[in-house]
Order: structure tokens, then C-alpha cells, then sequence
């Protein structure tokens, strides 16, 4: 049976149906939930065996981003994220979704405007380097894809810097610390990090748009390189 | 009255470093500026509950730390304190999500928005100098007040009270001078005809027009919404002409290409390729507004684009943008007075467009931007949109008597009142000041909810609406008038949802508030149609019915304020009558031969600011969400080259579409007709490049014009839109939807006007049968062949060549009657598999292709050219020209296809560098220098 899988969206997300794709295309079988539907459809998100929570705007970002996100999750959801994380759930917050784990404390540090004050999108190479986080152990294949954000800098306290680093939870670092291999300027070159359990991964860069071959002909040289079918695929088998 | 309290939020350095860059490439080296956020709380006095509202929703620590504000400044001799506040009824999503979060936590407070500036070295300024700093840099008063010091803030909900006052406007017994006073106080930009024709209309019902009634017809007879110049009777020295909306319209009739579904018919066009799969696509501009707040004007430019496809009904899957500037290095006292700076505009329309699209998420994939001195008092913004039909388009129907209109989405304010008028209109220095209030500002959440609500109504076998139109110029009054158009209509203004109290009835009835859809809904699906709108948190409201008796009726409560007959609002305005005298562009053959340094002037070609990277501007539009885009506005693995057409296709399909764009007003000055040929074709050569079928493509076409009311202006109009049918026959291309944006023109304290260049944009949708079969720009691999397709030819005329040399010869690019069969060939073998990689010749000629080719790839080119003429084989701009990539095993198979029309010109090799050998000698660049080149100017 496929594993069920969540997509937790918010009024402005809008990478949703990505998502939705990637955990299809890895075999899981995929619904989205929005907040407005809560607490109505909160039986789906229980049951969900893994949780990915998409990027895009919500609420339009007006507060700084993911900020309302992570509010309205604590209103309407409670301790549901953090109950299903002690039980065993992968989560994985991508952009926005990575913005909003940071902001509810799941995940550590800070993501900042980027380093030249706007938005950017462009392809970047991810290089994976936790074996702790459940998305990202094995994998040893640069992923390509691209990232898509105005607020992506990620900070932390040079004591928390120790700690990802000591406990392995850096998950993926852009290819230099410099412009434009990192786009935003993020310390240490961090594109995702992991909590301590290793099983939330928030992450930047957009994972979901690159799951065919299709979507990375024009940047690899060679069919199927930098795919990040196999990040989505760890995801799926942990839970099976 | 309760206190408000003050927090300031210290900007990030990101921002500081922006403005202050920004102040001395204004031209204010000295200028440094540090920006704070200002939240204006009024409700709460709590300050324990205060301090906590910070911490939760505006404390941004370690980036800003927010504080209350004492009221006391250090004043230091050399630093200006400025405070900005956003003006009450401007949208303002902060503000709204501030007393949304805070009312959720408890804490019921209202919030108002603004920015503090500490400015230093600007002491010594003039007045005037420091107005200019303020009005480009600091605030737009269009939006926002300012003061030196605390300014007053702006609370969204006014403290007015509800009004139903109805104006009387006497027209009735009126000469001409006194109905031109009255055309001109209320700002209705109608001809004299039609004033004569309104006073004439009254005087036979025995009344005076309400102000709303006077408003209403405005709006409907602009020339934005009724097309009046394109429907114009125009006379020539060669006889009348059919009117131009009909010759376009006609054309594509005559060619009953099987793939149209609906053209110039409702807000798109829509065409069905093989793949049964219906696209709906529009263009719109939005200069006027982008001129006086470049950021809120292609903000909403892009929204109502979106909201057209939307109505088609379609989802929204791709965005364009074509943009126009003066030159981004201007001496700011060299520009007229009221202009903002073109590098202003720049960087405000790009954060406008950039912040619609990707927080609606709709991948930005195609566009193009040009620099002209002639755009620096008007720029143009076009902003183009893709959808996909929904299921429900088939059961659409007109609304029956009896449904009732119901609008959804934003709540209405004062915000964008006359924006039809206000387009149709030459601006002057006071536009700014004057159309305030036709400038708005985007909410995109608000539209991307819109969005999601009608997919779920309408994209169903039975649709929950039987019709439906945005909400844009005219607002209520548009949109409804042109719903019930054949029915009828009865409308009670106070049903409408307002943002705050305070509109007269016929602000209600003309305020373009934005992110708005009406909708035709059956009685029995309101009750369902609203509950799914406000589930979604959207104002939704029944506001009338469609009534079966053709008038047009709106009341405030009891109070009437609009009666008119439809039949006199749609088709009681007189025909507009024009002239026009037709150019005589110089076709003599050229018999000049050029010589130039060829180094330096391929290198200067590529440093052209029309020809340069467009990166920094690409990069900040999202492109890749939906995970559909397949050839990306940049191509090659670096990202490093430029795209012609761009591919979207959904990774769940086979098949997809190509987007190709043709821009370019050099040629239109000096020869409008060749220039429609031109960027016809350079739209179809763009969509061929990628790999798309150019016998399955349909055009847009948007013009950007002058004051048709010259003779010669509309002359060269006249000319275009000939060359636009023949082209459209030419290339088996019908044009299925268009617009028209007349006006575009600026009269100086000088008095004299500034008209911009013709502008003609071609968009070409296309469609690609397999999309892994697309192709992209940047060369694949060393050791592969290179071939130029099509015949080059000297063709100078408004090229780039003269405009880096400084030659004014030549003739413009004629037209080539052999290249759509040869794009179809180029198509075939795209779709064999036998084309590595392909981009079309344009502007600055072959040479700038090779080397745009090499850069994407990364890779080197060894071509030989053997034409004597070695100018106009590396730099002329003749049309039909595209190089393909090929694999040495292809070549054969490529050559026998493709006849004498196909070149072997050199090999691609691993060395990053160009080397172009001619009879002339051997001219190298290494890669390095290409890019140096072409990134220069613009990063």
C-alpha cells in the first residue's frame, strides 16, 4: 500500500500540487489540507504518515515569512506537528515551509532577506551532508533544482552552528559560500537543516521541481543527473 | 479617542544598502539612508498586551528589534528625518494581516503602516533636489503622504459616514465650449462628438445625468474599454480603410485555422491544439498607471491580466512580461518635470511584476525589455498571461433574466477610480497628483484565493456560475454593464462590501478596487456560491439581478443613481472619425558596403542594454513553480545564454506549449509596416527554435501608440496593422486576441509632447507535440555542426549595428515569403531528434547569435563565413534566419531536408571562445570577453 502523505498548505501557498507530484512520483500516495479546513479534515493529517509542508506566500507573507503560518498551525493544530514528530512522522518543510518550521521552533536559527534584498530564482547544486536526517542519509549525488525566495539567509548562533554540525544535521550545503552558488547568502553555505530527531528537514531550495528528467534536460548535461527523486524516495521508504 | 501607539522596526542592511545605492545612482553621492518600518496601533493601551502583540507578530530579532516609538529624536545637524505613511484606503496587506493576527490573539487593535528615513548628506540640497530624492526614492505621494517629522498616519477605516448623495451634472441647453468644461473638470476624455451625443440623449429624456451616469458612460466609451480609435472610420490619401479591429478580426476569420476556438471574443483568446487541451491567452498594458507608481501599476497590471484569463474561464499557468524604459543612466535634471527616474521605474515595474507573479504562483517564463530615450516619460509595462480552460467553459451561457450578480473577492474602497478615462488621457506633470486615485495597489493572496474559488466553481461539468467578467477599468460599472449588456440589469449599491464607510454611490459603482470577479449565478447556487467564497475568507455579495428589460439600473437603497438604456450605452456612441497619412518609408536597395572594427562591435553590441543580460531582472521572477517550465528564460547549464521561445509543459503530459515574443519599435520608426512583418516573425522564429510546431500557432498582438488624433501617428498605425494580416496570412498564424493602448504620450511644461516609438509586441503560442523533444539555446556538445538557415541580406535599417555605430543607413529587414516553410522543415527535424540546439538571429545579427550560443553552453565555435561582405553577414538583421546544432551523423539528413536554404558555417569546440574567420581575416573573443561583455552593463 502507499503510504499516505500530507501536504499542509495555507491561504498563499502555492507549490502545493509540486509536492503532491514528487510524493506521488516516490510512491506515496498524496492529499493537500489547508489550514482553512481545519479543524474539519484534521483526521487526514493524523493519519498521514509523512508530512511536507509546501512553499509559496502564506497570507501573503506580510508579518515576515511563515511567520502567520506557524500562529495559525499552533492555533488550529495545537501540539499536532510536534505529537506526530515524537511518533515517528518525517516532515519536510520546503521554502515557505522550512520558513514556518523555523518560526513554530522545530527546526533551529533564522532565515533572513537574502544578501541582495530580493527575490531570486535560479538553479543551485545541492550538495547532501547528513547521514542522521532520514531525507537526506545515502544519498551522496549532488541534487540539482532551483530555489525561488526572497528570505532564505540562513543564521544561527555560532553555538547552534556547533550543534548542527556536531550532530550532523547540516542535510545540504550549496556548492560555495559564494554569489551565486549560494543565492542568498547563507552561513556556512546551508541550504536545509534537520532537528535532532532527524526527521524534520526544512530546506530552501525546491526539491519538487526536479522529479523527472524532463525538468532538468536543459541544466544537466547527462539525462537524470541531479534528480531529486531519491530525497522524496528516503522520505517514503522510512515510512513503508 | 484612544492613544496610538508608534512601534518602529529598523529595516534590514539589505534595505539601507538598496536605498542608498539607489540615492547616488540618482545622482546624490553623498546620500546615505537608513530605513525603519513604522506600525501605527490604535485600540490598545495595554502596554503589556502591546509588548507581547511586538513579540509575536512584528519583533523580528536579530534582524529588527521593534520598540515604541518616544516621540523624542536626537535632531543632529546633518541627518533629515522623513516619515512616510501609506494613505487611508490603499490596500495595505501588512496592515490587514497585523489587525487580522492581532484580533485572532486577542488583542483587537487597527493598524496603519508607514516608513521612517534618516537621511544624511542631503543637508546642502536644494528644495528641489531634495523633493526629487523624496519623490523617487522615499515616497510616492500618489500613495503615501510624507512630512519632515512625524507624520500623520492612515487608517484604513475612515471615519466617514455612509453617503447616498447623487450629483446632478446640467449638460442639457450647453454649447460646446461649456460641454468641454464640463469633459474637462470631471476628467471623462470624451471626443466632442460624444459629449454633443450625451448632452443630446438627455435633453430627450427630459433630465440631467447623475454624476454616476456621466462616469458610467466615460468608462464604457474610452477608448481603453471600447476600442474607439480601433473601431474608427479612418479616412487616407488612398481612401477609407476598413477599421482596424475588423481587419484583424477578419483575417483570422478568412484563415479558419481549425485549431482557434474563440478570438478577439470575452477577456482571451482560446485555441485547442492536438492535444485537445484548450489554452486561453491575453495580453494587457498597464503604462499609464506604471508611470505615476511603477511598482502598484505593473503590480495590478499583471493582476487584472490574470483576472482575464481567470474569467475565460482558465487556471493560469504562465505569465509574460514586456517591458520599456528610458535609459537607466540619465542626468535627473535632463528629465521633465512630474517624471519619476527611468531607473525608478525600472526597479519599481520589476518588484511589481515579480511580487504579483510569484506570490500568485505562476511561473514569469517569457518577455523581453527594451531601452529607448523615447520611453522615459511613458514606459510600457505588458503584461501577458496562460491558461488552461477549465471543464466548465462549454455550459457557459450569457446570464438569463432572473440570475442574480454576485461579485467575490476583494472588498471595495476608494482605491483606482477612472482608471479607463485616466488611460485614454495625454499625462502632463500634474498626472501624478491628478490620477491618484486611479492607481492601486495589488493584494495577490487575495487573487490566488479568487483563483482557487472560480477552479472550484467552474471546473466541473456543471459549473456553479452561468457567466463572468473582472473586475477591472471602470470597476462595477464595466463589468456589470458589459454582463448585462444584452439582458439588463438592477443593482443596489449598498449591497456592495466596503472596505471602509465613506464612498459616495458613484465611487462604489466606478472604484477599481482590486482582485474583484462578478459573476452571473443562478438563484438557486448563490446561497452555495457565497458560502464557498467566504470559506476561503473572501468578501462575496449578491448585489443585483439580470433582468430581462435592457436598462441599466443601480440604486443606492431607494435612491436611483444610474438609469440608462443599454442599447444607448453600447451602441449609442457616434463612430469615431479619423485620418490619417500613410508613411513612405525609403525601401531603396542598399548598395552600401560597411566597414567597422568587428571585434569591438560585436562586444558593444553585446554590452547594449537591449541586447545585454537580462539576468538581474529574470532572476527575481519566479519561473519554475507548477515544475512545468522545460527551456527556462535562461539556458544552458550555467544559465548563461538567452532563450528564444521558452517551453511549459506539466511533467504529468507529453505534450506542452512554446511562448515566443517579437518587440521591436527601432524598426517601426522608420518603417512601421516591415516592423509588423518583423516581429511576427521573430515571435514565430522564437516558438520554431524551441521546437514547437509553427503550423499550430496563434498570435496576440498588442500595440503601444501615441495620440491617434495625429494624422501621422495613426498613419503609422495603419501601416502596422496591414503588415500585422499579412503577416498572420503569411505565416498561418491568426492573431486571437489583442489590445490596444492609444495615448502614450507626455506634454511637457514646455509644451511640447513626447510621444513614444511605435511599439508592436507579437506574442506567438505554439504547440509542441513532445516536449522532451524541446531545444534550448545553448550549444549541447563539442564536435557538433553548425547551420544557418535562411538567406542573409544587407538590411541595416533600425538595426543595432547603426545604433552602436552610430550609422543611420539602411533599409528595414523586408519580409521573407520563403521562411515559413522552411520553419516547418527546421519543426520536422526538431521532431526526428536530429537538432541539438537552435537560436534564432535578431538583433545585432549572426555574430551576437554565435556568441550567445557559445555562452550558454559554455562552449567554443570555430565558424567560417565566406561572403565578401563581411558586415552584413555578421551584423545585418534579415528576417528568417535560425542556427541549428547538429550531430555530424544528422547533417545529411538536415542538408537534404532543408535544400540550398541551409549553410554549414562551422563546428562547435571545447575551447570557451568564438573565432570567426571571413575573406576578410580571422576575428577571436574568448569566452571570457563575451560574457564580460554581455553581463556588463546590466549586473
Amino acid at each position: 500500500m502507499k503510504p499516505p502523505a500530507v501536504v499542509l498548505t495555507a491561504p498563499g501557498t502555492n507549490r502545493q500540487a509540486d509536492a503532491a507530484f514528487a510524493l506521488e512520483q516516490a510512491g506515496a500516495s498524496a492529499v493537500c489540507v489547508d489550514l482553512l479546513d481545519l479543524p474539519e479534515r484534521r483526521a487526514e493529517i493524523d493519519r498521514a504518515k509523512l508530512i511536507v509542508i509546501a512553499g509559496g506566500f502564506s497570507y501573503g507573507d506580510a508579518l515576515g515569512s511563515g511567520r502567520v503560518f506557524a500562529l495559525e498551525a499552533e492555533r488550529l493544530l495545537g501540539d499536532l506537528l510536534a505529537e506526530k514528530i515524537s511518533a515517528g512522522t518525517p516532515v519536510l518543510g520546503v521554502c515557505n515551509g522550512f520558513q514556518m518550521l523555523v518560526r513554530s521552533g522545530l527546526l533551529p536559527g533564522s532565515l533572513q532577506h537574502n544578501e541582495r534584498g530580493h527575490f531570486e530564482c535560479r538553479w543551485v547544486v545541492l550538495q547532501p551532508s547528513s547521514r542522521h536526517c532520514v531525507w537526506t542519509r545515502d544519498l551522496t549525488d549532488p541534487i540539482r533544482c532551483p530555489v525561488a525566495h526572497g528570505e532564505g539567509r540562513y543564521t544561527c548562533t555560532p553555538s547552534e552552528l556547533a550543534t548542527l554540525r556536531a550532530e550532523d544535521r547540516v542535510a545540504f550545503r550549496y556548492e560555495t559560500k559564494s554569489y551565486p552558488a549560494n543565492p542568498n547568502g547563507s552561513v556556512d553555505a546551508i541550504a536545509g537543516v534537520c532537528d535532532a530527531t532527524g526527521l524534520v528537514l526544512g530546506m530552501m531550495p525546491h526539491p519538487e521541481n526536479h522529479v523527472t528528467p524532463r525538468q532538468g534536460r536543459a541544466i544537466v548535461t547527462k539525462s537524470g543527473l541531479g534528480s531529486a527523486l531519491p530525497l522524496f524516495r528516503n522520505g517514503v521508504n522510512a515510512v513503508r | 479617542m484612544s492613544d496610538i501607539a508608534k512601534v518602529i522596526k529598523p529595516a534590514g542592511t539589505h534595505r539601507n544598502r538598496a536605498l542608498t545605492r539607489q540615492a547616488h545612482q540618482l545622482g546624490f553621492p553623498d546620500v546615505s539612508i537608513t530605513a525603519s518600518e513604522i506600525y501605527f496601533l490604535r485600540g490598545n493601551t495595554d502596554l503589556a498586551k502591546l509588548h507581547d502583540l511586538m513579540a509575536r507578530l512584528i519583533d523580528d530579532a536579530p534582524a529588527g528589534s521593534a520598540r515604541l516609538d518616544s516621540g523624542q529624536n536626537a535632531s543632529h545637524p546633518d541627518r533629515l528625518t522623513i516619515e512616510v505613511a501609506r494613505r487611508a484606503g490603499v490596500t495595505d496587506r501588512v496592515a490587514v494581516q497585523l489587525t487580522e493576527s492581532a484580533a485572532r490573539g486577542g488583542m483587537p487593535i487597527e493598524a496603519a503602516t508607514g516608513s521612517r528615513f534618516e537621511v544624511t548628506g542631503a543637508g546642502g540640497l536644494p528644495e528641489k533636489d531634495l523633493h526629487f530624492l523624496v519623490h523617487n526614492l522615499l515616497c510616492n505621494p500618489v500613495i503615501e503622504t510624507w512630512s519632515f517629522g512625524p507624520v500623520a498616519p492612515g487608517f484604513a477605516r475612515g471615519d466617514g459616514t455612509e453617503s447616498a448623495e447623487v450629483a446632478i451634472i446640467p449638460v442639457r441647453g450647453l454649447g460646446p465650449d461649456a460641454l468641454a468644461r464640463v469633459n474637462a473638470d470631471r476628467a471623462l476624455a470624451l471626443d466632442p462628438e460624444e459629449m454633443t451625443v450625451v448632452a443630446k440623449w438627455f435633453e430627450e429624456a427630459g433630465r440631467d445625468p447623475t454624476d454616476a451616469e456621466l462616469e458610467t458612460i466615460a468608462q464604457t466609451w474610452s477608448d481603453h474599454c471600447s476600442h474607439k480609435s480601433f473601431g474608427a472610420r479612418i479616412e487616407t490619401s488612398e481612401g477609407e480603410v476598413t477599421p482596424l479591429l475588423r481587419q484583424l478580426r477578419e483575417t483570422t476569420k478568412e484563415m479558419a485555422a481549425p485549431f482557434v476556438v474563440s478570438a478577439f471574443d470575452g477577456n482571451a483568446g482560446i485555441v485547442s491544439f492536438a492535444d485537445g487541451i484548450r489554452l486561453a491567452i491575453k495580453a494587457e498594458t498597464h503604462n499609464h498607471p506604471s508611470a505615476i507608481e511603477p511598482f502598484g501599476g505593473a503590480n495590478t497590471g499583471v493582476g487584472g491580466v490574470i483576472r482575464d484569463v481567470i474569467a475565460a474561464p482558465a487556471r493560469p499557468v504562465a505569465l509574460t512580461d514586456i517591458l520599456c524604459f528610458g535609459p537607466r543612466y540619465l542626468d535627473h535634471h535632463e528629465l521633465p518635470a512630474g517624471v519619476l527616474h527611468p531607473a525608478i521605474i525600472e526597479e519599481g515595474v520589476v518588484e511589481g511584476v515579480a511580487d504579483y507573479g510569484n506570490k500568485m504562483g505562476i511561473p514569469t517564463v517569457a518577455g523581453a525589455v527594451l531601452y529607448d530615450p523615447g520611453y522615459t516619460a511613458n514606459p510600457l509595462v505588458f503584461c501577458g498571461c496562460v491558461g488552461e480552460v477549465l471543464q466548465g467553459y462549454d455550459k457557459l451561457t450569457a446570464p438569463q433574466p432572473g440570475d442574480r450578480i454576485v461579485v467575490v473577492g476583494g472588498a471595495t474602497g476608494r482605491d483606482g477610480i477612472r482608471g479607463a478615462t485616466f488611460s485614454s488621457m495625454t499625462m502632463d506633470a500634474t498626472t501624478g497628483e491628478v490620477a491618484g486615485a486611479s492607481v492601486q495597489i495589488g493584494d495577490p493572496i487575495i487573487e490566488r484565493l479568487v483563483t482557487d474559488l472560480l477552479i472550484e466553481l467552474l471546473d466541473r461539468p456543471d459549473p456553479l456560475v452561468r457567466a463572468l467578467t473582472d473586475c477591472g477599468a471602470g470597476g462595477l460599472s464595466s463589468a456589470v454593464g458589459e454582463l448585462g449588456e444584452t439582458t439588463g440589469v438592477s443593482v443596489d449599491l449598498t449591497a456592495v462590501e466596503r472596505k471602509y464607510a465613506g464612498l459616495q454611490p458613484w465611487e462604489v459603482w466606478l472604484s477599481e478596487a482590486q482582485e474583484r470577479m462578478v459573476l452571473a449565478v443562478a438563484p438557486d447556487r448563490v446561497a452555495n456560491v457565497l458560502a464557498r467564497a467566504r470559506h476561503l475568507g473572501l468578501s462575496a455579495c449578491d448585489i443585483g439581478e439580470f433582468t430581462g428589460d435592457q436598462r441599466l439600473l443601480v440604486r443606492h437603497g431607494e435612491k436611483k443613481v444610474v438609469d440608462l438604456p443599454m442599447p444607448f450605452l453600447h451602441k449609442g456612441r457616434p463612430v469615431r472619425q479619423l485620418h490619417a497619412v500613410l508613411p513612405s518609408p525609403d525601401r531603396t536597395p542598399d548598395t552600401q558596403v560597411r566597414r567597422t572594427d568587428v571585434h569591438k562591435t560585436l562586444l558593444a553590441l553585446l554590452s547594449h542594454p537591449n541586447i545585454a543580460s537580462k539576468e538581474s531582472i529574470i532572476h527575481r521572477y519566479d519561473h519554475e513553480v507548477l515544475g512545468a517550465t522545460v527551456v527556462r528564460p535562461m539556458a544552458g547549464p550555467r544559465q548563461s545564454g538567452p532563450s528564444d521561445g521558452t517551453v511549459v509543459a506539466p511533467p504529468q503530459r507529453s505534450s506542452g506549449f512554446a511562448l515566443g515574443i517579437g518587440v521591436n519599435a527601432r524598426y517601426g520608426l522608420y518603417d512601421p509596416e516591415r516592423m509588423a512583418h518583423a516581429v511576427v516573425d521573430e515571435a514565430m522564429r522564437n516558438i520554431t527554435a524551441a521546437g514547437a510546431d509553427p503550423a499550430q500557432a496563434a498570435l496576440l498582438d498588442n500595440f503601444s501608440w501615441g495620440d491617434p488624433r495625429r494624422p501621422e501617428t495613426l498613419g503609422d498605425l495603419v501601416a502596422t496593422v496591414r503588415g500585422c494580416c499579412d503577416a498572420a496570412r503569411h505565416y498561418g498564424a491568426p492573431f486571437v486576441s489583442g489590445k490596444d493602448s492609444l495615448n502614450n504620450e507626455y506634454a511637457a511644461s514646455d509644451g511640447k509632447r513626447r510621444s513614444i516609438p511605435p511599439t508592436l509586441v507579437i506574442t506567438a503560442l505554439a504547440h509542441l507535440p513532445q516536449a522532451d523533444r524541446a531545444i534550448g539555446t545553448a550549444l549541447r556538445q563539442p564536435g557538433n555542426l553548425l547551420v544557418l538557415t535562411g538567406r542573409t541580406t544587407r538590411e541595416f535599417g533600425g538595426s543595432h549595428f547603426n545604433l552602436v555605430t552610430g550609422e543611420e543607413s539602411g533599409t528595414v529587414p523586408a519580409p521573407d515569403l520563403t521562411a515559413p516553410a522552411r520553419y516547418r522543415s527546421i519543426h520536422q527535424l526538431m521532431h526526428e531528434g536530429l537538432v541539438a540546439s537552435a537560436h534564432d538571429v535578431s538583433e545585432g545579427g549572426l555574430a551576437v547569435t554565435l556568441a550567445e550560443m557559445a555562452m550558454g553552453g559554455n562552449l567554443g565555435i570555430d565558424a567560417k563565413l565566406d561572403d565578401a561582405d563581411e558586415c552584413t553577414a555578421l551584423f545585418s538583421e534579415s528576417l528568417g534566419r535560425i542556427v541549428l546544432e547538429v550531430g555530424e551523423a544528422n547533417l545529411p539528413a538536415l542538408l537534404e531536408a532543408m535544400g540550398d536554404e541551409a549553410k554549414t558555417i562551422g563546428t562547435t569546440i571545447s575551447e570557451y571562445a568564438l573565432r570567426i574567420t571571413t575573406p576578410a581575416g580571422t576575428h577571436t573573443w574568448s569566452g571570457h570577453d563575451l560574457e564580460k561583455a554581455w553581463r556588463g552593463a546590466l549586473s
